[in-house]
């Protein structure tokens, strides 16, 4: 029961469509009941679906087909570029401090990845940005997580900060302190998993910020992530106004459609994608791969791209 | 406002017309499902039946509507015993599951669990792979005051499982619990990795009560199918622990796991301490979805 390409479906949809010409509401209408689908077996968020839905209809209805295209290229070609503006306007940079050091908090759900990013994001900064980072444990609650963080680090030869199981936003400020004093001029607060509902573990992120001015906040996201997406991401958005989301474990199958509804939800762009457990796995986020991967149909969209 | 107050107010706007809100409830109920990730698969299908059953059965109020619609899902997550059957000494339970859904902690919760019904239980540190896994491990195996085996980082997996099986058979134990690294269900070099840690088990322990259980975190969205369908094609899978319910997702891709492989939910993971772990309860859990 392998998932069939958008396209394919499309085409069936379009079947008794023969000609060119303009594309009617009637011919819309058959191929969005489509688009709605692939879309929700991506894990698109309901809400964002419908609205989306709604947006590619209008821009469609009336459209002239172009030569090289069928009419349902035509409304594929539409749906990717209408996604790909959407999930657009980011660039996989970090705001960088004009002195000191910049720091960089790093929050999300538990198991998402945020332990591992820390240290792929330090190592990708160190790498291509000749960095000098230093990678704070301010995990004082998961088993093992500052063993896990002094792994990591070590692995790529970064430092690592830790006062065991203190008051995290002490150890943050500490830390701070420690990069001033050491020449560090870039840090990773990597904090505890915690749900979006957990009010004070949520509080404490808050004092953390507040404490420390961090940069930038990023919230780490697993790909596999379905509706609920919105709900988590609006929840730490609001808390804690976060600058940019990294979405892990996209090496998976997963279409990752939460990437579109965090987008949509919170507007804050996607920064880096994270594509494997090795440490050097991170890479920039390219909004128009992700298009495709969320739609199912990779080389089709390169054909229909260049029409 | 719930979904139900929203169809109140559609019901009690109309003076006859019980088709409109029909429709508009429906609709609702659909959404609702697919909101909680189910898939709109299994969401169309269950409203489909509901519809029937609707019209059979001439269920009128909305509380018999709504009741009407768990039993339906009830009836589709009805698909194999959800208590563990771990009898034999040793027996073997085995945890798998993509990375970070929280296999290592319910192995914490589910070995305290055993200890106090009196088992002695023995935890098998075959995640070599993941950075300071052991450790973590053997903080669980200390807070639920049972035996662990484990080797150095990169040791090879299987060794570990064979140490931890003869141990067990030597030491009298009467569980054993095996952790394994967190893998995507699409590197097929990880899964035949599986495969050889079940035929460990089989030459070990041939003819031992085993459990081989897919770990599953709630928010997981659609490709929590597929990952249900490759790990029990290379692993077979005997139950589901469904972990993170105590946020705000639902994990509704279990009902359609169940209807698709028959698979059923034994655990459900509420939190990060030692006794959030619990016997899964269907009605509990379609209460919570609709
Ligand atoms: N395949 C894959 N695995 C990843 C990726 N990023 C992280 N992981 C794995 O996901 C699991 C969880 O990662 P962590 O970094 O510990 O996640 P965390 O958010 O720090 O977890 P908590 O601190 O418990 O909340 C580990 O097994 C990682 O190896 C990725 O991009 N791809
Ligand atoms: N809120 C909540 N958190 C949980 C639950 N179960 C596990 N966690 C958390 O999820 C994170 C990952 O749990 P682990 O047990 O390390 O997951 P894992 O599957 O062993 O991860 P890998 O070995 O890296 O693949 C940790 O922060 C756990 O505390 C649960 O039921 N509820
Ligand atoms: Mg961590
Ligand atoms: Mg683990």
């Amino acid at each position: 029961m392998a998932f069939e390409g958008l396209s394919e479906k499309l085409n069936a949809a379009f079947k008794r469509l023969r000609g060119k010409g303009r594309l009617t509401e009637n011919d819309v209408r058959e191929a969005m009941r489509e688009v709605r689908l692939a879309l929700l077996e991506a894990d698109v968020s309901y809400k964002v679906v419908k609205e989306f839905v709604a947006t590619v209809t209008e821009r469609s209805v009336g459209t002239d087909v172009l030569d090289s295209l069928t009419p349902a290229q035509q409304v594929v070609k539409i749906v990717n570029e209408e996604l790909t503006n959407l999930m657009g306007g980011g660039t996989a940079k970090l705001a960088f401090a004009n002195n000191g050091p910049t720091i960089v908090m790093m929050v999300g759900l538990q198991g998402a990845g945020k332990t591992t990013t820390t240290a792929k994001l330090a190592g990708y900064m160190k790498k291509f940005h000749s960095k000098r980072p230093l990678l704070a444990a301010c995990d004082v609650y998961r088993p093992a997580a500052i063993e896990q963080l002094k792994v990591v680090g070590g692995q790529l030869n970064l430092p690592v900060f830790e006062e065991g199981q203190g008051d995290p936003v002490k150890i943050a400020e500490n830390a701070l302190r420690y990069a001033r004093d050491h020449g560090n001029d870039l840090v990773f607060l990597d904090t505890a998993g915690r749900l979006h509902v957990d009010e004070a573990l949520m509080d404490e992120l808050k004092r953390m910020k507040a404490t420390v001015h961090p940069n930038e906040i990023l919230l780490v996201v697993d790909a596999m992530t379905g509706q609920d997406a919105v709900n988590a991401a609006s929840a730490f958005d609001e808390a804690l106004g976060i600058d940019g989301v990294v979405l892990t474990k996209l090496d998976g199958d997963a279409r990752g459609g939460a990437a579109l509804s965090i987008k949509a939800a919170t507007g804050k762009p996607i920064k880096f994608v994270g594509t494997g457990e090795k440490l050097d796995m991170i890479e920039p986020f390219h909004p128009d791969r992700m298009a495709s991967r969320i739609l199912g149909m990779g080389d089709m969209l390169s054909f229909i791209e260049k029409a | 406002m719930g979904f139900f107050d929203k169809l109140k107010k559609i019901t009690s706007n109309l003076f006859s017309g019980f088709t409109e809100a029909d429709e508009a409830f429906f609709e609702e109920l659909e959404e609702t499902l697919i909101m909680a990730d189910l898939g709109v698969d299994a969401a169309t299908d269950a409203v489909e039946k509901l519809r029937t059953k609707v019209r059979k059965e001439h269920l009128q109020s909305q509380e018999a509507v709504r009741e009407g619609l768990r039993e339906i899902l009830m009836a589709e997550m009805e698909v194999g015993d959800t208590a563990m059957k771990l009898d034999t000494k040793p027996s073997v339970c085995i945890f798998i599951g993509v990375n970070g859904v929280g296999k290592t902690t319910s192995i914490g919760k589910i070995a305290a669990s055993l200890k106090k019904q009196g088992k002695r239980v023995m935890l098998c540190a075959a995640d070599t792979f993941r950075a300071a896994a052991a450790d973590q491990l053997e903080i669980w195996a200390e807070r639920a005051g049972c035996e662990i085996v484990r080797q150095y980082e990169g040791a090879d997996p299987g060794a570990v499982l064979f140490d931890a099986l003869q141990a067990a058979k030597a030491r009298n134990v009467d569980v054993v619990l095996c952790d394994t690294a967190g893998r995507l269900h699409n590197k097929a070099n990880l899964m035949a990795e599986l495969a050889k840690l079940s035929k460990i088990i089989d030459r070990e322990c041939p003819g031992c009560d085993r459990e081989t259980l897919l770990v599953l975190d709630a928010t997981t969205g659609q490709n929590g199918l597929i990952q249900a369908r490759t790990f029990k094609e290379t692993a077979g899978l005997t139950g589901i622990v469904l972990t993170k319910l105590d946020g705000t997702a639902k994990g509704g891709i279990v009902i359609a796991i169940a209807r698709e492989l028959g698979v059923p939910v034994k655990f459900a993971g509420v939190g990060e301490g030692i006794d959030d772990l619990k016997p899964f309860d269907a009605e509990d859990y379609v209460k919570a979805i609709i």
